[in-house]
């Protein structure tokens, strides 16, 4: 398995996230060709390379910006969803703080495909120096003419708005998102209409993950055949992986999509040391908890859906044996009922209930028929939500009890959990010897 | 501290920025923020005001976020990542230790009204655990120790560096970047963190690049 550093590759450079620094690695090179080029075939192009949205969905990007419809007369908008909020993922921030010109220079290009002359970039508002650096990339942009009137002389104009948000998870899902950056409470829209065809101010809008419009630039740069050359047969290119937990050196790994977590974590020095790997989240808490079992599983869309999860943000949280999986669980679970928007009922009440239930588990007062309820209640969320925000929080219970029931159980015989929490941190031992 | 003259100025640019008003109000409820320390119901009724709203929408909107305050904040916001990541790699054991600390419980405010203290949700930093914000400048890998350290040294005045990023300021002067008024600090801090440089590293030491890994080279290029 080889690393493939393409979005990465020039991090450990001091000016990584300046027009200069980004100008030497030969920054802005695939702009003027873009804009050279009629804007289907930069579609196309991105339809040919087979580049998958990388905020969890995985859907094809180039077919999301063929849905937008031409010579409609109406404003067009790309909005890049910078909200990166799915616990475990972390990303898009080390991106845009190393090198926030990459997506600067994605954003013209996309914006000149789909004909938008305004575009936004929405950045969850908790982490303000990654702002700042965005802030600052667009700044320089604007000054040295790659973006606002006639781009290079090509006569494609565009604004980029750079606007940060205020601290809610759901505005992460694209029409919250959409809400949101219109001034109102973030809630998910129903659709159809999909935003391409009424997305912002009810006009053809895409909304595009950070590092989806990052690759753009390298496959205009090296074409689509250089980027299907990586990865699996439907799952092109490279890709961040995030590795954090439990890990000897936790942190991004940009490789070809397919990789295994075995693959990972021997670059990764493993599990820490003395220590063996319990569970695993493939893509953020949303997705369904995997074990020691699926180590060999392809990490593409396609592996990882047949293992039973999803790949999801490639957010791979690492727990070894001193975790307590029900704590884990309950947890993440809290997060989602705080985090439930309200709009409707089965995940609204749904979470507070799951919440209640799984309380009562983990202070060992509950009993087995609990975790029926568990599995009962998470039946009625599943496919009845009305954005995925809820089938999201059944996800860990239901892996959690398919995999470790026993230790559900534990709980109840024990009145009370069975795990000392300070030897899952990382300080635990810190002071023996 | 009042809303001024300036304020309005300030907030008619931000609406400038937008294709219609209405969106300009995240950003202007940071501004309030930056003002007044936290949103003020004089700050509603200006963004009401000027938006054409009423004040029961813009207080609307002004619940459902969390990083709007209804009381008033310290100068440092001090928020703990206690999901599940952080949580039980140390975070939780470090928020523990820090409400006893400063003898506060959760969303409350020291005493002498230097710091807020809060847990938060994963803050994109889980490579980095357990994490802390300091008016949302990361504070990666922390310990109990250092986390007391660091309120200790902002509750006695002194500075305080980010990991990655500036020197701490206080909570109201980072809500005007939060705005859209950048204060000229991005440059600061590094590019990279340690953890983020992490398969960089590696890729460097064996070699690997995307170039070199096994592509479909047109015959062309293969011959050259
Ligand atoms: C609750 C929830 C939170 C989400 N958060 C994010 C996010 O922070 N960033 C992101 O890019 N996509 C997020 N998504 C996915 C978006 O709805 C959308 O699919 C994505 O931005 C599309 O971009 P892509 O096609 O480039 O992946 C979230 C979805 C849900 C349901
Ligand atoms: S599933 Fe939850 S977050 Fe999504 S619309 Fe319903 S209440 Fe809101
Ligand atoms: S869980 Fe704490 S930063 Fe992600």
């Amino acid at each position: 398995m080889q690393l493939t550093p393409v979005l990465s590759a020039h991090w450990d450079e001091p000016d990584s996230f300046t027009l200069d620094g980004y100008r030497r690695q030969g920054g802005y090179g695939a702009l003027p060709k873009a804009l050279g080029r009629p804007p289907d075939e930069i579609v196309q192009l991105v339809k040919d390379s087979g580049l998958r949205g990388r905020g969890g969905a995985g859907f094809p990007t180039g077919m999301k910006w063929g849905f937008i419809p031409q010579g409609d007369g109406k404003p067009h908008y790309l909005v890049v969803n910078a909200d990166e909020s799915e616990p475990g993922t972390c990303k898009d921030t080390p991106l845009l703080m190393a090198n926030p010109h990459v997506l600067v220079e994605g954003i013209v290009i996309a914006s000149y495909a789909i004909r938008a002359s305004h575009a936004f970039i929405y950045i969850r508002g908790e982490i303000v120096h990654v702002l700042r650096r965005v802030q600052a990339a667009v700044a320089e942009a604007y000054a040295a003419g790659f973006l606002g009137k006639d781009i290079l002389g090509s006569g494609f104009d565009l604004e980029l708005t750079v606007h940060a948000g205020a601290g809610a998870y759901i505005c992460g899902e694209e029409t919250a998102l959409l809400d949101s950056l219109e001034g109102r409470r973030g809630q998910p829209r129903l659709r159809p209409p999909f935003p391409a065809i009424a997305g912002l101010y009810a006009c053809p809008t895409v909304v595009n993950n950070v590092e989806s419009i990052a690759s753009v630039p390298a496959i205009v740069e090296h074409g689509a055949e250089w980027f299907r050359a990586m990865g699996t047969e439907k799952s092109a290119g490279f890709t961040l992986y995030s590795l954090s937990g439990h890990v000897v050196r936790p942190g991004q790994y940009e490789a070809p999509l397919g990789v295994t977590l075995r693959e990972l974590l021997d670059l990764a020095g493993g599990v820490r040391e003395g220590h063996e790997l319990k569970f695993w989240t493939p893509g953020g808490s949303s997705t369904p908890l995997l074990t020691a079992a699926h180590l060999d599983v392809p990490l593409d869309y396609e592996g990882v859906g047949a293992a039973g999860s999803m790949l999801g943000t490639k957010a791979l949280q690492i727990f070894d044996e001193t975790t307590c999986v029900v704590r884990a669980v309950l947890r993440w679970t809290e997060f989602y009922k705080h985090e439930s928007c309200g709009k409707c009922t089965p995940c609204r009440e749904g979470t507070y209930w799951l919440v209640q239930v799984l309380d009562r588990l983990e202070r060992g007062e509950g009993t087995e028929a609990d975790l029926d309820t568990l599995l009962d209640l998470s039946d009625n969320i599943l496919g009845r939500a009305f954005c995925a925000l809820g089938d999201g929080a059944t996800s860990p219970i239901t892996s959690s009890i398919q995999y470790f029931r026993e230790e559900y159980l534990a709980h109840l015989e024990g009145r009370g959990c069975p795990f000392d929490p300070v030897a899952a941190t990382v300080f635990a031992g810190a002071h023996a010897s | 501290m009042a809303l001024t003259e300036s304020t309005r100025e300030e907030m008619r640019a931000i609406i400038a920025r937008y294709p219609k008003p209405r969106s300009a109000l995240l950003p202007m409820l940071h501004l309030v923020q930056a003002e007044e320390g936290h949103v003020t119901p004089e700050g509603v009724a200006l963004c009401a005001e000027l938006l054409d709203l009423t004040t029961a929408e813009v207080a609307a909107v002004v619940t459902f976020y969390s990083m709007y305050k209804r009381r008033p904040v310290g100068d440092y916001h001090v928020g703990v990542c206690t999901n599940t990541l952080c949580a039980v790699l140390g975070g939780d054991a470090i928020f523990a230790a820090l409400k006893e600390h400063l003898d506060v419980g959760n969303d409350e405010t020291t005493a002498d009204g230097t710091i807020t203290l809060e847990h938060v949700e994963c803050n994109a930093a889980c490579d980095y655990a357990p994490v802390l914000m300091v008016n949302w400048e990361f504070f990666d890998n922390q310990t109990v120790e250092s986390a007391k350290e660091l309120v200790d040294r902002l509750r006695a005045g002194q500075e305080v560096t980010s990991t990655r990023g500036p020197r701490v300021r206080t909570f109201r002067e980072v809500e005007r970047v939060l705005a859209g008024f950048p204060d000229g600090l991005a440059g600061e801090g590094p590019a990279a963190g340690p953890a983020s440089l992490a398969g960089l590293s590696l890729a460097r030491q064996r070699g690997d690049t995307a170039a070199t890994a096994p592509v479909d080279t047109p015959p062309a290029a293969k011959e050259a």
